[in-house]
């Protein structure tokens, strides 16, 4: 049967990974595609390379990284991180990924979801979506929007764009929903109050987006523990499990990470 | 070395599947041309994006991929590349595909997910076939697709994988082979089915 995908996801600036310190101080962390080949000889079963390098004429930096990396690696690996157009993303699935990921650019303009499905297909387009909770004392005020209850309150989910900067005001679910019309294959799911907290994934949003799409959906940002991960992928019910930090900092390997998902049930790959 | 022909008719990640093959040892050629395809030792058919625009794309060497398949040349489908060589499909309108294998490509059942994006496995069905050496029934193997074939002769099944429902995710005929599944992201086990074929071509 299908298995739950484990994927590193490695943040990149000017060709080199990075990891934060604390919310603010990058780290230089390493050679990206020496760090992708580790990460697919422990069993990875993608990888995501997240680029957040500030200047878009640094792009060629990123171009050749793909290049080599595709040469290394013989499982499928996403980019994401400032793509705008279909002309961006042809160049990136020309330089050897196998999959795009889009998020400030299809906000602002839907049809490059659109117009990239239909060109490259809907199994390279992903849509990153960055949400946060907006709490709700009154329902009336927000009829438009979904809201649940969560062990913290009532709430919406609004989306971020530009890196979780900036809020647009847009419920977070109906989006969701919007993508896949719009050709989306999968949906990655950043939960802005959890990321960097190692307090887990947002399970009840990533629960309620599991209802009502029909596209896998890859939990990602939050995890400190091979709990917050077995529950993303059974209570949660994601597709896929995205993390960084608890791989990075050398807390857990792939493999652990699998092995105890598997002793609970997990189908995955070992 | 064993020169291979991956068919460049428009359609998917041509660079994986080139590296995958080299990495197996073998000299690879992207190309269209009927000259470097009646030239190579073994062909593979890639593929990943909609049939009807597969069909149309590779209409314009289709009869020299059949001549060639018909002198006995090897051949290996992944993917789209696997759906082209039935009978016809239903994805998007009813489209004529090569006829190489008899068989309707019809789409994956509506109580999961569609497309099937990640690593499913295989049971292998006839563990002798030569693309299946050094490979465990039950393996992981990489899927995206939304389609699969329906095979009218059930003796060219080499494997079977469930999502939804259980699907042939090999089959073979003579010296054609083909997966639903991409061996050339596949890892490990990817790349030994990619071996194997070349050794297969070899001998």
């Amino acid at each position: 049967m299908l298995a739950k995908r484990i994927i590193p996801c490695l943040d990149m600036m000017n060709g080199r990974v990075v990891k934060g310190i604390g919310f603010k101080e990058l780290r230089d962390a390493g050679d990206p595609v020496e760090l992708a080949s580790h990460y697919y000889e422990q069993g990875a079963d993608e990888i995501v390379f997240l680029d957040i390098t500030a200047s878009h004429e640094k792009r060629d930096i990123l171009i050749d990284v793909v290049e080599k990396t595709s040469d290394s690696i013989f499982i499928p690996f996403t980019v994401g991180g400032g793509i705008r157009s279909t002309k961006d993303i042809r160049k990136i699935l020309c330089s050897g990924a196998d999959k795009v990921a889009v998020n400030t650019a299809a906000v602002k303009d839907p049809s490059l979801i659109e117009r990239s499905a239909r060109i490259f297909g809907s199994q390279c387009i992903t849509s990153s979506i960055d949400v946060k909770r907006v709490y709700v004392s009154d329902e009336s005020e927000t009829p438009e929007k979904v809201v649940l209850g969560t062990p913290q309150g009532r709430c919406c989910w609004t989306v971020y764009i530009y890196g979780g900067r900036k809020r647009v005001e847009m419920d977070a679910v109906k989006w969701a929903e919007k993508v896949v019309e719009l050709g989306a294959g999968e949906i990655v799911v950043s939960s802005l109050d959890f990321d960097g907290t190692k307090q887990g994934y947002d399970i009840i949003f990533l629960r309620e987006l599991s209802k009502r799409v029909s596209v896998p959906i890859i939990s990602s940002s939050g995890a400190g523990t091979p709990e917050h991960i077995l529950e993303a992928l059974t209570v949660g019910k994601a597709d896929a499990a995205l993390a960084a930090s608890i791989f990075h900092y050398g807390t857990y390997t792939v493999k652990e990470i699998k092995e105890y998902l598997a002793k609970h049930g997990v189908p995955v790959r070992l | 070395m064993v020169k291979i022909a991956v068919i460049d008719y428009g359609l998917g990640n041509l660079r994986s599947i080139k590296r995958g093959l080299e990495e197996v040892k073998s000299e690879v050629f992207v190309t269209h041309k009927k000259e470097d395809i009646t030239g190579a030792d073994a062909i593979v058919l890639p593929g990943v994006g909609a049939f009807e625009e597969a069909a149309e794309n590779i209409r314009p060497i289709s009869k020299v991929i059949l001549g060639q398949i018909q002198e006995g040349k090897a051949l290996l489908g992944i993917c789209l590349g696997l759906q082209l060589l039935f009978t016809i499909s239903t994805e998007g309108g009813v489209h004529k595909g090569l006829n190489v294998l008899k068989g309707k490509v019809v789409k994956l059942p509506l109580n999961v997910k569609i497309p099937q994006i990640g690593w499913n496995t295989l049971k292998i069905v006839k563990p002798d076939s030569p693309l299946f050496k050094g490979i465990s029934d039950g393996s992981y193997v990489y899927f995206v697709h939304s389609f699969y074939p329906e095979v009218e002769n059930k003796d060219e099944i080499i494997s079977k994988t469930y999502y939804g429902t259980e699907f042939p995710s090999a089959v073979s005929k003579d010296r054609t082979f083909a997966t639903q599944f991409h061996p050339e992201k596949s890892g490990e086990t990817g790349l030994q089915m990619l071996k194997n074929f070349v050794e297969y071509v070899k001998s």
